[in-house]
């Protein structure tokens, strides 16, 4: 059998299919409880459960905000906290046509022998975990690959560990009935340009997709989060033309039609750059099979996030800052940014951080 | 470097765009001399040079069919031969845009240890081939790689080695100014049913552009020569627009955007199924980034050898017989074929078990 095609078959391509809508993207809001916890304190609020709940709460709950999102991924924790007024967030989000998403690996381990070179962890009783997850409402699921570009890296094992490793997490995911996001990242670590990072792009998202074929995983029921293809984070930057089609061009050569849509990852980018980018390769012309959209964390939240300084008063203004994001969003999936949310408070800081651990 | 950029890369990409031309195709006039041997003995005509250059000059001239035809793939003696007036056929098909292309492979030798299986040759100084090829004019090349379907078939070593082999191949010919066709061709033979055919079909052409990925190609720069996906011949027939639904699908799975064109082989089909699969896969309201169009060779010139019969009084209607197999898939390769250039001789299943090029 070449591909997956047990009891979710029609339901993983038509909720693949519905998180690749025009006009909306994902929010990546699964930061591990680690992770939150650097947000937090860079606003200086404490990393307890209330306050991981009400952080989420002031995202889910923006008036206006879920028409431009398709899908929201989510930390475990979060699939089963509520509203202040008990509102099971994954029903906010249903009612608001917003899929729930889970992230379910569990971190990157070094690989012996290479020169910091990762795997990612997370399979044993994956399956049993995803049935668990689909029981409380998630219909698709994340799992991020981390590699980096280097005189020697990505290695042939590094390349090979992580495509496998993809492949095996995504086949589970469509056995219990979540769609799998695949996430192969290259980090921008590094001096190298741009075309450089479009050759290793080239290579890791072949060997991703030899992977996905040999584990006969159903294509038309996944999603790709890839980075954009750009110039190291030390390398001189270029605009957001020469981003759209070194990136464009990289998954026309590696990403077959079936897939129905590409949500990129922001990594460092500021908020402005990523929907910059993001608007450009939809203004492109070419040939395009699959839509192209967000599944952005950092560069969704940062100036909600500063807004809000964990006060309850700025409630308001945060929940301005967030929507006017995935309004800029919505409309660089359809190519129709035109730049008016640059003006919001921190929207251009930069938000790399090298060797950037989630 | 991810993708070969030498000193040919745009004219790879133009050279496979434009044979990539909606409403054109492919005639794959290249049969070994062995080969086309077999089709002049079934109408008895001895195999001689002369007999084989005008067979070629008869196609080459119908004047008429040329606009369908995007490339013509010749055997290398071909590309040397001239019209009885002394025009090289090159030249010909240059004057009225057809694109000349030439065979390079040397033909399959079997795998030690497997059933039956094969694997191609003709690597020794393949490069400088291709460059006097590129000289005599030749802009594209093929090579044709055998899969077949089995109980356990075929073989990870099967598909590995072919897939390696058309990806060295293509390489070397971008290196030297020729855009590869690549043609893993999964053989019909069998009892098999449509779903095998598309797996096993997924499963090659995923190893293929796997090998060609490796191995640098430039894929803007080449195009795909697959099989149909159909139920093997052993199987009950089922409609063109399923046949259709298969194949779609399944290089929706696998092959990427970049590649502009994708130009079927007709296998043993008769000439009308052929254009009716063809047809019906232009129809298909889903979306496709390639050109889908054709590369026949039995299914174009079928029944104008049958007209021909080797004798120069009939070298009109063959003709004739010609201009209406080139029409008709021009017009599948726009979903416009309403099916009216059948008559018995392109009903004729060209079916052999167990083909031999």
């Amino acid at each position: 059998m070449s591909a997956y095609c047990g009891q979710y078959h029609d339901e993983l391509i038509a909720n693949a299919s519905y998180i690749g809508t025009p006009g909306k993207g994902i929010l990546a809001a699964d930061e591990s409880t680690g992770t939150i916890g650097k947000r937090l304190a860079s606003i200086n609020v404490e990393n307890v459960e209330e306050n991981r709940r009400a952080l989420r709460e002031l995202l889910f709950c923006t008036p206006g905000a879920l028409q431009y999102l398709s899908g929201a991924i989510l930390f475990e924790e979060t699939l089963y906290q509520k509203t202040a007024n008990g509102k099971p967030f994954v029903e906010v989000l249903k009612e608001g046509g917003v899929l729930p998403g889970i992230k379910v690996d569990k971190g990157t381990i070094e690989l012996a022998g290479t020169n910091g070179e990762t795997t990612t962890q997370g399979h044993d009783d994956l399956g049993k975990r995803c049935k668990k997850y689909y029981e409380a409402g998630a219909r698709f699921a994340k799992w991020r690959a981390v590699l980096k570009i280097g005189p020697n890296e990505p290695s042939q094992l590094s390349i090979n560990a992580n495509a496998d490793g993809l492949a095996r997490y995504a086949i589970i995911c469509q056995e219990n009935g979540l769609v799998p996001i695949v996430e192969p990242e290259i980090l921008v670590d590094g001096p190298h340009d741009i075309k450089k990072c479009a050759d290793v792009t080239e290579r890791v998202l072949a060997a991703c997709y030899k992977a996905l074929n040999d584990h006969h995983v159903l294509l038309e029921g996944t999603l790709l989060k890839p980075n954009m293809v750009t110039p190291g984070s030390e390398s001189a930057k270029v605009a957001p033309e020469v981003i759209a089609e070194h990136t464009v061009r990289a998954l026309q050569r590696t990403v077959p039609a079936a897939v129905p849509a590409i949500v990129f990852l922001s990594g460092g980018q500021s908020e402005e750059e990523a929907t910059l980018n993001l608007n450009a390769m939809n203004k492109l012309k070419g040939k395009k099979p699959w839509s192209l959209s967000f599944s952005f964390g950092r560069a969704l939240q940062q100036s909600t996030l500063k807004a809000w300084a964990g006060k309850e008063g700025n409630i308001d203004k945060a929940r301005t800052a967030f929507l006017a994001r995935c309004k800029a969003n919505s409309e660089a999936t359809l190519g129709t940014y035109k730049g008016d949310a640059a003006g919001g408070e921190g929207v251009s800081e930069s938000l790399h951080v090298k060797d950037y651990k989630y | 470097m991810s993708a070969f950029v030498g000193k040919y890369a745009d004219e790879l990409i133009r050279t496979a765009k434009y044979i990539a031309t909606p409403g054109k195709g492919i005639l794959a006039a290249d049969e070994s001399t062995g080969t086309i041997g077999k089709r002049l003995s079934s109408i008895n005509v001895e195999n001689t040079e002369p007999n084989r250059q005008a067979l070629r000059e008869l196609l080459f001239t119908t004047f008429d069919a040329l606009p369908s035809i995007s490339g013509v793939i010749l055997f290398e003696e071909t590309l040397y031969q001239k019209t009885s007036a002394g025009k090289p056929f090159v030249d010909v098909l240059a004057d009225n845009k057809v694109i000349p292309g030439i065979k390079v492979d040397k033909g399959i030798v079997e795998l030690a240890g497997t059933n039956g299986e094969t694997t191609t040759q003709g690597f020794d100084s393949l490069g400088a081939r291709c460059q006097q090829y590129y000289k005599a004019g030749a802009r594209f090349a093929k090579w044709r790689a055998v899969l077949k379907i089995g109980p356990t078939e075929p073989s990870e070593l099967a598909i590995q080695q072919n897939a390696q082999g058309l990806a060295r191949y293509a390489i070397i010919c971008q290196e030297n100014g020729l855009v590869p066709i690549v043609e893993p061709e999964i053989l019909t033979d069998g009892n098999h049913d449509i779903k095998k055919c598309a797996a096993v079909t997924e499963t090659v052409l995923a190893a293929v552009y796997k090998a060609l990925n490796d191995h640098h190609v430039l894929l803007e720069g080449t195009l795909l020569k697959p099989n149909m996906v159909t139920p093997g011949s052993d199987s009950p027939k089922v409609a063109p627009a399923v046949v259709a639904e298969y194949t779609v699908g399944a290089l929706r799975r696998t092959v990427p955007p970049a590649v502009p064109g994708i130009v079927f082989l007709s296998g043993g089909q008769s000439e009308e199924d052929a254009t009716l699969n063809l047809n019906a896969m232009n129809k298909l309201g889903v979306l496709k980034p390639w050109t889908l169009s054709f590369s026949f060779g039995r299914a174009l010139q079928q029944s104008t050898i049958k007209k021909w019969s080797g004798k120069k009084e009939n070298v009109p209607s063959a003709q004739a017989a010609f201009l209406a197999r080139c029409k008709a898939n021009s017009e599948a390769t726009l979903g416009k074929y309403a099916g009216c250039a059948a008559d018995a001789a392109a009903s004729e299943s060209l079916y052999v078990k167990d083909y031999k090029y």
